[in-house]
């Protein structure tokens, strides 16, 4: 996985529009957050899509593993993804 | 040296979560995910009608009931929602500790079967705890409605319990789950869940750990899931176990949450 994460296309959740289709490289939250995530089902390789948008911009609602699920913006950044291309 | 009522954490049950209840009954957990109609499952076991709201948190202590299957008394505790046993918040903590120290004569895990995988994750962290498992797939009729089939033998054979489909809201499948139930509690049938390996660097530190727990313990919790969380550095765990298990009488201390780390 570290040439995934150290690649150009790794970009915080928190940064992606609504639509796109990504694929999780790593998570940068550490103790309970990271526990949090990891029980969503946030694991690397995991996909993610990005349903939309509350009306002030956070949070915001994604697709894992066929639940939606609301992630503030402060937790989406700590999630590093990359695009699924082609999808 | 036969098993007392101690020694079997019955006595726990009744001081600590406050439930009487005769010897000979069972004594059956029911966890999982929220929102998975655990509520609805255990309103169709029990007969009761309580607890029918639906928002987060609802069942914040844990609801009890009963019922009588084949001639024997089943007391059912619908412990808090949670996706996760790592004691998060104080949910967790509850159904945890109820699934740890309660020593219930089985767990029914509740999941929600339009989302089978995401619900998975409470499944095996309940099996590590346990071996007296049953897998109760709620929801079957709308996961047929969104055209999701599921291989219940396959399933039953990859985690190694009994998986039964039901759909509560229809009563459909609790007849089964009964049954699946009354053999798992009384030892009719043995489940054998499979236990994730975590792989040599960490499996090593465990097998450092364990014999160390298995002393301390006393039987009364599964070593490897204490080293595991040990190594996880959760202390929430050691204050359970000081408060269920010792009574501050020799208890676990931070400094082995402290030798867990330095191994």
């Amino acid at each position: 996985m570290n040439h995934l994460y150290s690649s150009s296309h790794t970009i915080p959740l928190s940064d992606l529009p609504v639509g796109m289709q990504v694929q999780v490289l790593h998570l940068k939250a550490t103790g309970l957050s990271r526990r949090r995530l990891l029980d969503l089902g946030l694991v690397p390789g995991t996909q993610i899509k990005i349903l939309r948008k509350s009306p002030l911009g956070d949070p915001t609602a994604y697709e894992i593993r066929g639940a939606s699920v609301a992630l503030r913006k402060e937790e989406a950044s700590n999630i590093l993804v990359q695009p699924i291309l082609n999808s | 040296m036969g098993l007392t009522n101690q020694s079997c954490g019955r006595a726990l049950i009744s001081q600590k979560f406050n439930i009487s209840f005769n010897k000979e009954d069972f004594i059956i957990a029911l966890a999982g995910n929220p929102n998975v109609g655990k509520s609805t499952v255990f309103n169709g076991l029990t007969g009761l009608n309580q607890h029918t709201g639906n928002w987060p948190g609802k069942t914040v202590a844990t609801a009890r009931g009963s019922y009588t299957h084949k001639d024997k008394k089943f007391i059912l505790v619908d412990l808090p929602g949670t996706y996760s046993l790592f004691a998060n918040s104080a949910e967790e903590q509850i159904a945890r500790d109820f699934i740890c120290f309660g020593n219930p004569d089985a767990t029914i895990i509740v999941a929600d079967a339009t989302c089978l995988e995401r619900n998975l994750n409470l499944a095996l962290q309940v099996m590590e705890l346990t071996d007296k498992v049953i897998l109760c797939l709620n929801l079957m009729d709308e996961a047929d409605k969104k055209g999701i089939s599921i291989d219940i033998k396959q399933l039953e054979k990859e985690l190694g319990i009994p998986v039964i489909p039901t759909a509560a809201r229809k009563k459909l499948g609790l007849r089964a789950l009964m049954d699946a139930t009354y053999d798992v509690a009384s030892k009719i049938k043995k489940p054998t869940p499979r236990k994730i390996s975590y792989g040599n660097a960490i499996e090593s530190e465990i097998q450092k750990i364990i014999p160390y727990l298995e002393k301390k313990l006393n039987n009364k919790l599964d070593p490897r899931w204490v080293a595991l969380r040990l190594l996880e550095g959760d202390t929430t765990l050691l204050d359970s176990i000081n408060a269920f298990l010792y009574e501050n009488n020799s208890p676990l201390a931070y400094k082995e949450v402290a030798y867990a780390h330095e191994c």
